[in-house]
């Protein structure tokens, strides 16, 4: 480590922390477990602004996994895991440095501020205005019991019912795999400018896949669900079962499916999880970092037109109960609503502190992070586009030739050329307005900014997807939302096997 | 945080062990992983982010007796002390009792790996070199890069990074072992830009010591001559036509082929290669092998994660499956034996996983490939998940350069490319005599006669 520097310039002092009234209980818990009491905090934060940094955070992490699986009707695995850990940055100008440590600790604390503050004094500094700051004050997702206090003998049935129900259902189900996952995650975000907050976010999720054979070929399907509830709200029979008959349907569909034709043509995607293609076409360019750094094709884009009249896309962190919801994202700044596209016009990016202070922007509760050993970055909660006012039937109806896709496996996309892509577990051709048969390996392409200007119908029924969205930048993971109601986009190009 | 010569690592797994055996487990194995790391960003000529750090976890397996096999659970922690080692022994044993009896569930058989053999995979000279060392290459990369072309102006950075792992493994069986490893990187990607056109492109070096990374100039201009390439990108339209993987895509085709290989994909017959086994599946010309012990490789390591010899495999001879990748536990589900392909983190249980996986190059060199193609596409770059290992079919958004008359053209961009793994292997028919690493996986270019291309 370098010890040169310029440190030139008076040294920031941090400002008193104020206990606030904080729903979640996180500050309690680190205050209680970890003998993490304020002015221990405000020390760290002192040792990091020692040297010339614009602004120091500390972030405390206690995460608590644990997964049960079940294959060829054995549940085989049962699994714990602990993750615990302290990050300290340092913040001087554009530049970060960052050290963590998984001891949770005032020492080791201490000695992480250490390294991170002498990592920033290798750059020159210079000041940046901090934006004012307040902490969270909803609850989304209060809950009485821990999903990862659930006794594991109950996760263990549920998944020898789903097992049975599966086989059950359908003759051709060859295997069934199942597993619940719980999450039970503390934060605690304590900034050289007073700031401190703290969240308690659960995570439960539920996976069903089967595969499925005709004695010939073999096929699988897929279903899934989650999001910061009770873990017992999946143990419901009305909510597994259908997830179990959806997984089997998508399975059997596919054992049917045929190739799918490759070529321009009208794509109609079905509400809800398809909204990953507003996530991966818009969402991922609309990030701070790569506006502020003119890497995103959508750069210097606000106030121009980027998607077709009618179309609004937010990103909204405080929908209750959501996978992608957040009170406080990873740096204390309380989650929001926020508009990206209104009526087709690009009105705002996603941004965490730094990106938005860089810019001269607010920071709009998106600075995420998968975990105590990452710096946050600008990501998304939950993307989707707003209802309109159409008939599903009718967009379908509308279109000659084209396909309909209803459901994803995944996507991507590079942010500097705009260029997408998406693959479709689920999708069928529509052949005179009519929905005709299921087509496999259908992958949609296109060029972000442009494709919602080829939106051309927008249906009244927005949906939300179930909650099993990860999405990852940087080798980082962190749980989203999507969403969309039926939509008709024009000329399309749709990757197959058929020419 | 303190220095990992304190931890003994050792005592530590050996304690694991021991406190779960006494808690009444049949079998056991503990691996803890401590790391340490370090890297740094520039971006233009500034430095962007630096960041250090140590990390330690400790996985412990336990398998309780009873019913007809053993039933199993992992649990992990990061807090080393004696007492949270204990007591995680004893909450292991109580949620192993939780799940069901698996008749082959279990810990090999052996016989184990002998000794420590030293693979090269660290060199302690390494560890003296500084930060502000690694930081000066990202910045002459960053500057390489930049020199390229003018129209280059802009960049996502360019990135060093350096990570120390010392993994210490044992089991209730009497096998211990450690072995210490090093990975270093130097990683750019510069943009261009050209009107209302913009492209990115990178290049990267890995390697087990610093001295065998490709130099900063060379990462920097590389991905400098890759990114203005792309300018100007155009659609073909949509049709059959050749395509050439080169280097940096070809290892994505072994990728794929390596998950319908895996033995748990095989025994649960979510693989398109299931009854494939001793068949010839792929053009004579491919002979694909994994080999987790060669010297200095960034795969190889001493012994995999059940504690077995990692060793060479051939997967593919001349086009014909020879075997599948297995642990011990899907080894006795295919009622065969483990290939030393356990992969193990300390947060998990043990799983297949390739090791260093290459397909043995070739003829024809890259010119020649490229003036024997009449109309095709070069890809040098993939995007999306259209892989299903069960069926084997593909399709994949892709980027690269067009080929007619045996001469690159132009840049192309926003198209899908898609078959069937299982047609596309058949249907190489040319194999690059230039085998380059850039990570695990190394493929020499290679040409697909025909596949379905989307564009216009």
């Amino acid at each position: 480590m370098s010890t040169e520097g310029t440190g030139n310039r008076t040294p920031d002092r941090p400002i008193p922390i104020q206990s606030t009234t904080e729903p979640s209980g996180a500050i309690d818990f680190f205050r209680d477990r970890f003998d993490l009491s304020e002015q221990g905090l405000e020390a760290v934060l002192g040792t990091a602004l020692e040297r010339s940094v614009d602004r120091a955070d500390l972030y405390f992490e206690y995460t608590t996994q644990d997964s049960v699986s079940l294959e060829e009707g054995l549940v085989k695995d049962g699994s714990r895991h602990v993750e615990q850990g302290v990050g300290v940055r340092a913040i001087s100008g554009e530049r970060q440095g960052y050290a963590h440590s998984d001891e949770i600790s005032l020492d080791s604390a201490q000695l992480a501020a250490g390294t991170a503050r002498a990592i920033s004094e290798t750059a020159q500094s210079k000041t940046s205005a901090v934006a004012p700051h307040a902490s969270s004050t909803h609850n989304l997702y209060p809950l009485d019991v821990a999903p990862t206090d659930i006794p594991v003998g109950q996760k263990v049935d549920l998944l020898s019912e789903i097992d049975a129900y599966a086989h059950r259902l359908d003759p051709s189900i060859k295997q069934v795999m199942a597993s619940v996952i719980s999450q039970h995650r503390h934060v605690l975000v304590a900034g050289s400018d007073g700031v401190l907050a703290g969240d308690i976010q659960p995570l439960v999720r539920l996976n069903v896949q089967v595969i499925a054979s005709d004695g010939e070929k073999f096929e699988v399907g897929y279903d899934g669900m989650g999001g910061r509830y009770p873990l017992e709200r999946l143990m419901q029979d009305e909510i597994w079962k259908p997830l179990v008959d959806e997984a089997v349907r998508v399975a059997k569909l596919n054992l049917q499916s045929i190739a799918c034709p490759a070529g321009t043509m009208n794509v109609v995607l079905g509400p809800g999880w398809p909204g990953i293609l507003l996530h991966e076409a818009i969402g991922h360019g609309l990030e701070g970092d790569f506006n502020r750094k003119k890497t995103s094709a959508f750069a210097d884009r606000l106030g121009q037109r980027v998607a077709s009249r009618g179309v609004t896309v937010v990103d909204d962190g405080t929908l209750p109960e959501r996978r992608g919801s957040i009170n406080v994202d990873d740096e204390g700044t309380a989650s929001r609503r926020n508009v990206l596209i209104e009526d087709g016009i690009l009105v705002g990016y996603m941004h965490d502190r730094l990106n938005a202070e860089l810019m001269g922007m607010e920071p709009t509760g998106n600075g995420r992070r998968e975990s105590y050993a990452h710096l946050p970055l600008p990501r998304m909660t939950n993307t989707f586009m707003l209802a309109g006012e159409e008939e599903p039937e009718d967009i379908i109806r509308s279109v000659d030739r084209g396909l309909y896709a209803v459901s994803f496996g995944g996507g991507q996309v590079d942010i500097t050329s705009g260029k997408f892509v998406f693959s479709a577990s689920e999708a069928y051709l529509i052949e005179n307005g009519q929905i005709g048969a299921p087509v496999k390996g259908a992958t949609l392409i296109g060029n972000g900014p442009d494709v919602l200007t080829r939106v051309s119908r927008i249906g009244h029924d927005l949906a939300l997807d179930r909650g099993v969205g990860t999405c990852g930048k940087d080798g980082q993971g962190v749980p989203v939302g999507v969403g969309l109601p039926t939509v008709r986009l024009d000329g399309l190009t749709v990757g197959g096997t058929e020419g | 945080m303190s220095g990992w010569n304190e931890i003994n690592g050792k005592a530590l797994v050996d304690r694991a062990v021991q406190r779960a055996t006494q808690a009444g487990a049949d079998q056991v194995d503990s691996v803890l992983v401590l790391s340490n790391s370090q890297e740094a960003k520039v971006r233009n000529t500034e430095i962007e982010t630096v960041k250090q750090s140590q990390e330690r976890c400790l996985g412990l397996r336990a398998m309780v007796a009873g019913g007809k096999g053993r039933s199993t659970a992992v649990t992990s922690t990061s807090d080393l002390s004696l007492d949270a080692i204990d007591r995680l022994a004893e909450e292991t044993v109580a949620l192993a009792r939780a799940t069901a009896p698996d008749p082959h569930a279990g810990l090999p058989d052996g016989p184990f790996a002998e000794g420590s053999i030293d693979l090269g995979l660290a060199d302690p000279a390494d560890r003296e070199v500084s930060l502000e060392t690694r930081i000066e290459e990202a910045k002459r990369a960053e500057a390489a890069a930049r020199a390229v072309d003018p129209r280059i102006d802009n960049s996502e950075g360019s990135q060093v990074g350096s990570d120390w792992n010392h993994i210490f493994y044992r089991n209730s069986l009497g096998f211990a072992g450690d072995y210490e490893s090093a990975y270093h990187s130097i990683f750019s990607e510069p943009l261009a830009r050209e009107g209302d056109s913009m492209q990115r492109d990178y290049w990267m070096s890995v390697a087990r010591r610093l001295s065998d990374l490709e130099g900063a100039e060379q990462v920097g201009r590389e991905a400098g001559k890759r990114a203005v390439r792309r300018l100007g990108a155009r659609r073909p339209k949509t049709g059959e036509v050749s395509v050439i993987f080169d280097s940096r895509t070809a290892p994505s085709l072994l990728g794929h082929l390596s998950a319908c290989v895996n033995g748990y994909s095989i025994y649960r017959e979510a693989s398109f290669l299931a009854s494939r086994l001793g068949e010839k599946i792929a053009a004579s010309s491919l002979t694909l092998i994994d080999e987790g012990c060669q010297p200095a490789g960034l795969a190889s390591r001493p012994f995999d994660g059940e504690g077995l010899p990692t060793r060479r495999n051939v997967i593919l001879d001349q086009g014909v499956l020879q075997t599948w990748l297995m642990d011990s536990y899907s080894g006795r589900k295919l009622a065969m034996q483990s290939t030393g392909s356990a992969s193990r983190g300390a947060g998990s249980g043990p799983g297949v996983g390739t090791t260093n996986l290459w397909l043995e190059p070739g003829p024809d060199s890259w010119d020649d490939i490229i003036a024997q193609t009449d109309k095709g596409l070069v890809v040098t770059e993939l995007i999306g998940m259209g892989f299903n290992p069960t069926t084997g079919d593909y399709s994949r958004g892709a980027s690269g350069l067009w080929v007619e008359k045996g001469e690159i053209l132009y840049p192309v961009e926003e198209i899908t490319i898609a078959g069937n793994l299982g047609d596309m292997l058949m249907d190489i028919d040319r194999v690059g005599s230039d085998l380059r690493w850039f990570g695990r996986t190394a493929a020499p270019p290679l040409r697909v006669t025909q596949m379905t291309l989307a564009g216009e």
